[in-house]
């Protein structure tokens, strides 16, 4: 039965338990009872073991890492925000992470599963064998997972910033990790996205050096502005000039950027080298 | 012969005030318990004594078994057996069991939620199995009670939130840094509130501590007895930046802090938060200084509010922990019947049932 799935099918049942977590989450919020992360926590792990085996069966056919178009993107850059979270989640003490985390998970895999027109076309080989190709491009979407994480835990840091200087404590306000901890948990996110985000730029420049004429500017462009904002943040962030509410803030903004820079990402696709399989609307 | 009964009776501070509660507590708890031996039809019995309460829980062979324990009461203490009359609560049965339960699960505290409560009937407890005067109705009714006082506490807001000054500024320091292992704490002034303050920081983890007083002489007092260093009063601006929260109780007339201080002390440490508690009256702290980033400010009303709220939302799970309880007190009561109406096993020490205990 199970043997049946397809890909977009196992993607959906990842989906629908990313939604559960959310569900979860929201009802404990709206009751004000705390969130219990160890569901939350088991929901989110088992929506990831199915993303695995749905990016699998996507990798398999497209003959490398899935990233050739919009939807695998978005679904990459979900499976990237949520392996950090299963892998060191849990040290956080925060079922109000894993609550956001749901969140992110199933806006970013339900917005893509929903929009038939960002898989229409299936790319295959889209690295030609390359492996470093394929690594730049596994870790720069990565990377924006983790940005993804970060802006999560930004919002966090905004809510108990809120709360704090509006003097609201108790309620769903009492759930929140305190200020401190999230300020230092954002800034090793934000570490963690520039270094991976660093190396994936490090391996493609290796690459293009070589061929100059294949590197699509809108996505170079976008992509070195990405990478040069999150640098100057972090820079900005250890010489102390951005820091508790304007760093949060500009967390967000980067990982904004960082969806909006996908477009240039998914637009830079070669139709001429790449081998395109027009297909229905799933 | 009637049937074997569970009681409690005893005052609180429902309807004892302070100053009959005083001549309420028990000075020796083993005197008053050679007093009850001879109590006839007395099998089981537990003392639970605080400040807020004395309550005798036991099982009698009748109704008179708790009339001898109140007489027995009142001749100890030297009350009048008419005022206590007038105060006491007495409730037998399932009503019993349900005053039990609600107690320990800190419903009927005077602070409502109290945690404290907790401990002292685990104590009592403890104290009526050592001297061998719980029997198998008052193993089964206590052990409920835990049980019970910990699902409500688990799963009800009863007791979610600090409802005292110091409580609630201990748990806003929590917010901001977490553990407060590490948090270097500055107490500005002497006051009774801000040694309060202090003495909650410190039972939460906070090691260092330093005290700075315009009264040095009472501030190094009051730093050997918190374990802590001192600062001179006229330093405490320079020193500022050397502690992540303040707590301010003088009885200056003007601000003692500055928001240019505190201002110039964020400069110094911009990246860690700076948690400032304002407990004097007037203030010790320039209001503005709440508007500094990464500055967090709290002045007593501010953590009144807050202590109020935490405790009229407790007050709004009453009636559902209540309603727990209740169906908790009748499960346990019908197993309770049961076993009294099987008859209750002798008494340890006792020979037979129905014979005067040795509580």
């Amino acid at each position: 039965m199970f043997a049946d799935l397809s890909d977009r099918q196992w993607l959906w049942c990842a989906a629908g338990f990313y939604t559960a977590g959310l569900i979860l989450g929201t009802v404990s919020l709206l009751r004000g009872q705390r969130t219990s992360g160890v569901l939350i926590y088991g929901a989110i792990v088992a929506g990831y073991i199915l993303q695995n085996v749905g990016l699998a069966i996507r990798g398999h056919a497209t003959g490398g890492c899935p990233l050739g178009n919009r939807f695998e993107i978005f679904q990459f850059t979900a499976w990237s925000a949520i392996t950090l979270y299963v892998a060191v989640g849990v040290t956080f003490r925060s079922s109000v992470l894993g609550y956001f985390t749901s969140c992110l998970g199933a806006a970013l895999t339900i917005l893509s599963l929903s929009i038939p027109s960002w898989d229409a076309v299936r790319r295959t080989h889209i690295f030609g064998g390359n492996p470093w190709i394929e690594l730049h491009a596994a870790l720069a979407i990565f990377s924006y997972g983790v940005f993804g994480l970060l802006a999560l835990t930004s919002g966090l840091f905004l809510l108990r910033h809120f709360s704090l200087k509006s003097k609201r404590l108790g309620g769903w306000f009492s759930f929140l990790p305190s200020i401190l901890d999230l300020d230092h948990i954002e800034v090793r996110l934000l570490g963690a996205g520039v270094a991976l985000l660093t190396l994936a730029l490090a391996f493609g420049t290796v690459y293009w050096s070589r061929d100059t004429a294949t590197v699509n500017h809108a996505k170079l462009v976008a992509t070195l502005a990405v990478w040069a904002a999150s640098a100057a943040a972090l820079g900005l962030r250890a010489m102390g000039r951005l820091l508790a509410r304007r760093f949060a803030w500009a967390c967000l903004a980067l990982f904004a950027a960082a969806l909006l820079s996908l477009k240039a990402v998914d637009d830079s696709r070669h139709p001429a080298t790449a081998e395109a399989q027009e297909r229905g609307a799933p | 012969m009637s049937e074997p009964r569970l009681f409690v009776i005893g005052a609180t501070h429902h309807n004892a005030p302070l100053e009959v509660r005083e001549r309420l507590v028990l000075e020796s708890e083993s005197a008053l318990r050679g007093d009850l031996a001879a109590v006839p039809g007395l099998l089981e019995l537990a003392v639970l004594c605080t400040c807020n309460r004395v309550e005798f829980y036991g099982v009698g062979t009748d109704e008179g078994a708790l009339d001898h324990v109140q007489s027995a009461y009142c001749a100890r203490q030297n009350f009048d057996p008419a005022e206590f009359e007038r105060i006491r609560i007495r409730l037998t049965g399932r009503e019993a069991a349900l005053h039990l339960f609600e107690v320990a699960s800190g419903l009927d505290s005077q602070l409502v939620g109290e945690n404290e409560i907790f401990g002292q009937v685990k104590e009592a407890y403890a104290a009526a199995q050592a001297c061998g005067t719980a029997g198998a109705v008052l193993n089964r009714v206590f052990q409920k009670a835990f049980q019970a006082a910990k699902h409500v506490r688990t799963h009800t807001g009863i007791a979610s939130g600090r409802v005292s000054v110091a409580n609630v500024a201990v748990e806003l320091a929590a917010n901001i840094f977490g553990s407060l292992a590490g948090a270097r704490v500055l107490i500005l002034g002497t006051g009774e509130i801000g040694e309060g303050t202090a003495r909650a920081f410190k039972s939460r983890g906070a090691a260092d501590l330093a005290v700075a007083g315009r009264t040095p002489e009472r501030a190094a007092e009051l730093a050997t007895g918190l374990g802590a260093a001192t600062v001179h009063f006229d330093e405490r601006d320079s020193r500022l930046a050397d502690f992540d929260i303040v707590v301010c109780s003088t009885a200056a007339p003007a601000a003692v802090l500055s928001a240019a201080a505190i201002a110039r002390a964020m400069r110094a440490r911009p990246a860690r938060p700076l948690l400032v508690i304002d407990l004097a009256l007037p203030r010790d702290v320039e209001a503005s200084a709440g508007d500094l980033q990464n500055v967090f400010l709290y002045n007593l009303d501010d953590l009144a509010k807050i202590a109020e709220a935490n405790r009229a939302a407790r007050e709004d799970e009453i009636a559902r922990c209540r309603a727990l309880l209740a169906e908790r007190a009748d499960g346990l009561w019908g197993s309770v019947q049961r076993h009294l109406a099987s008859g209750p096993a002798p008494h340890p020490g006792t020979g037979a049932a129905g014979q005067a205990t040795a509580p």
